[in-house]
């Protein structure tokens, strides 16, 4: 079975063997892809019943955990290599909260989200009037689970005011391939980005 | 009586008895010089001894997790929903194992069993059995039945206790352990419901301090009351209310003392019934269990470090509705296991049936109980 495009792009970023905490791992897919290819090993967390279930069936440890409940839970600090935030971002209750935990139980971050600047959703702003529901973005505004989109520069100014240093950004379409174009006006023409990011105000004693 | 023996039980079932002639050494100081253990076995074990699975029984459970004992049987055994051909604990694949543990009343030495130093039932004599004596008494029933490491270990409530025990105790005893409904050791809440049952027992005049049996005679409303706030403690508020309501059993109010509601009715059965199957002594032992069982205290009360030496896979499973041992409880044991970066995964299953759910077929928890078992199997070679 073929990995999800943007998946296929993260998992590019993980170093064998390393350890990998995918919050939000929904049936398991990349957790079990690295495991398979890389020898990684770690934990998926996961609220959807259905998809625990999916997650046991591939043979992926999976823990029930509700994102917007935080980390501390079940997990101390500096447990993993990489903290996976696929797609998820935009719909977590504390987004800036959350990335600060992501880099407190782990040394990096991966997020990936649905870009609101691309131009068609300022167009629907602009000349529509109204929210923009587009394939990435399917839901009207009174039942989205969607209650934090950002831009490109927004998550790059948060990550500026917070230390948070990026180390690697990718930006896609829906269809997950890149352009010149995208390259050259990220924030206007690109659908989904990707970071891979530390914290800058943390000692760098480990790896690199 | 089953008007037919469904096609997925594992049928009719013999108990089986074996008798363990070597002292087992216990926590309370004392030793048992020997002792029998009933068992009944269902499926069949496989050449090289890698499917055998062993279920854990909770506070009145015992050996019979499966099947009937005759025909007329009105019920099977205890956890026979998940133990069967097809079932989640396939007796096709695996070869189930299940004990009534020491100091029951079912059969296995207890305080009903006679002292052969006395010639006369233990009675209160019956030393203190704690979890870990339980996991000793069972490591060596897998040996004698030739089972050098378990490809699971399971138990809901006190039963997940046990597995979760073997998991420390014995790190390449088992492969994996399925750990249901528990905790890693008793609330002050739940020791004072367990003190209330015991009271209640003691407190009856029919207790004779625990020497009922010479007089002929059982304490039976202290029992029975036990059994009825247990009962209370396995059900939730919504299990309650959508069960019983209000309703009254005659429709109208008597303006008396006697059983009114249907609540009051469904207690008074369930406390009267269990004490016709079930030993007073015994039931104290069982709530002592319960409270002293606390692995994380001989590491300074860090679970994570009593559980560092693990080597199992562990299902971690809880119900929402469960106040007894709640879904908390169970994320203690989690993260203990995430500590340690032990394979683990855990879910919170929702269900509206208390802590008795995990006894209670429900589907996600049945799905979710094959899944895991599946990689079980797979790794047993069956």
């Amino acid at each position: 079975m073929a990995l999800r495009p943007d998946l296929e792009i993260i998992s590019e970023w993980i170093a064998p063997q390393s350890r990998v905490l995918d919050l939000g791992c929904g049936d398991g897919a990349l957790l079990s892809y690295l495991n398979a290819t890389r020898e990684v090993t770690g934990y998926g967390l996961e609220l959807d019943q259905d998809k625990i279930l999916k997650c046991v069936e591939a043979r992926v440890n999976v823990i029930q955990s509700d994102l917007d409940a935080g980390l501390a839970d079940f997990f101390d600090a500096d447990s993993f290599d990489y903290v996976i935030l696929s797609l998820t971002l935009q719909a977590v209750r504390y987004p800036e909260r959350l990335l600060d935990e992501m880099l407190h139980v782990g040394s990096e971050g991966i997020v990936s989200f649905p870009n609101f600047g691309h131009w068609r959703n300022r167009l629907q702003i602009a000349l529509g009037g109204h929210m923009p529901v587009s394939r990435n973005l399917p839901n009207d505004w009174y039942n989205t689970p969607n209650i934090h989109l950002c831009t490109l520069k927004d998550f790059e100014n948060l990550c500026a005011k917070k230390g948070i240093v990026i180390l690697q950004r990718t930006v896609v379409d829906q269809a997950h391939r890149t352009s010149l174009g995208m390259k050259l006006l990220p924030n206007l023409l690109s659908e989904i980005a990707l970071y891979r990011f530390r914290n800058g105000r943390k000692s760098q004693e480990v790896s690199d | 009586m089953p008007v037919t023996i469904p096609a997925d039980s594992v049928g009719i079932v013999t108990p089986q008895t074996l008798r363990f002639s070597a002292p087992l050494a216990l926590d309370c100081g004392r030793t048992l010089d020997s002792y029998e253990l009933v068992y009944e076995t269902y499926g069949e074990l496989n050449q090289d001894h890698s499917n055998a699975i062993l279920i854990c029984h909770a506070l009145s459970g015992d050996h019979h997790a499966a099947g009937y004992h005759s025909p007329q049987d009105k019920k099977p055994g205890w956890w026979d929903s998940c133990i069967g051909p097809g079932k989640p604990f396939d007796t096709r694949r695996f070869f189930v194992v299940s004990l009534n543990n020491l100091g029951g009343c079912r059969g296995s030495t207890g305080p009903v069993s006679v002292n052969p130093a006395t010639g006369k039932p233990y009675g209160p004599d019956f030393p203190i059995i704690t979890v870990r004596d339980w996991v000793r008494s069972q490591k060596r029933l897998g040996d004698a039945l030739g089972v050098k490491q378990w490809a699971a270990v399971i138990g809901g409530s006190l039963g997940g206790m046990q597995s979760l025990q073997w998991a420390m105790d014995y790190p390449d005893g088992l492969r994996h352990a399925l750990v249901i409904a528990a905790a890693p050791k008793l609330s002050a809440q739940n020791i004072a419901f367990n003190e209330v049952a015991r009271q209640a027992i003691m407190s009856d005049p029919d207790f004779h301090a625990g020497h009922y049996y010479e007089h002929n005679v059982t304490p039976r409303r202290g029992l029975m009351l036990a059994r009825m706030l247990g009962h209370i403690t396995y059900l939730s508020d919504d299990a309650m209310r959508a069960k019983f309501g209000r309703e009254l059993r005659e429709g109208k109010l008597g303006f008396g003392f006697d059983v009114e509601f249907q609540v009051e009715s469904y207690l008074r059965y369930q406390g009267q019934s269990f004490v016709e199957r079930f030993d007073a002594n015994t039931y104290l032992l069982m709530t002592k269990a319960l409270d002293y069982f606390d692995p994380a205290a001989d590491f300074d009360h860090d679970l994570a470090a009593a559980l560092k030496n693990a080597q199992a896979g562990f299902l971690v499973l809880a119900f929402t509705s469960d106040w007894r041992f709640p879904p908390v409880r169970s994320r203690e044991i989690a993260r203990a296991l995430l500590d340690n970066d032990h394979d683990v995964s855990y879910a919170e299953i929702t269900s509206h049936e208390g802590h008795d759910a995990f006894l209670i077929p429900n589907p996600r928890y049945q799905a979710l109980l094959r899944a895991y078992m599946e990689r079980v199997a797979a790794e047993a070679g069956v």
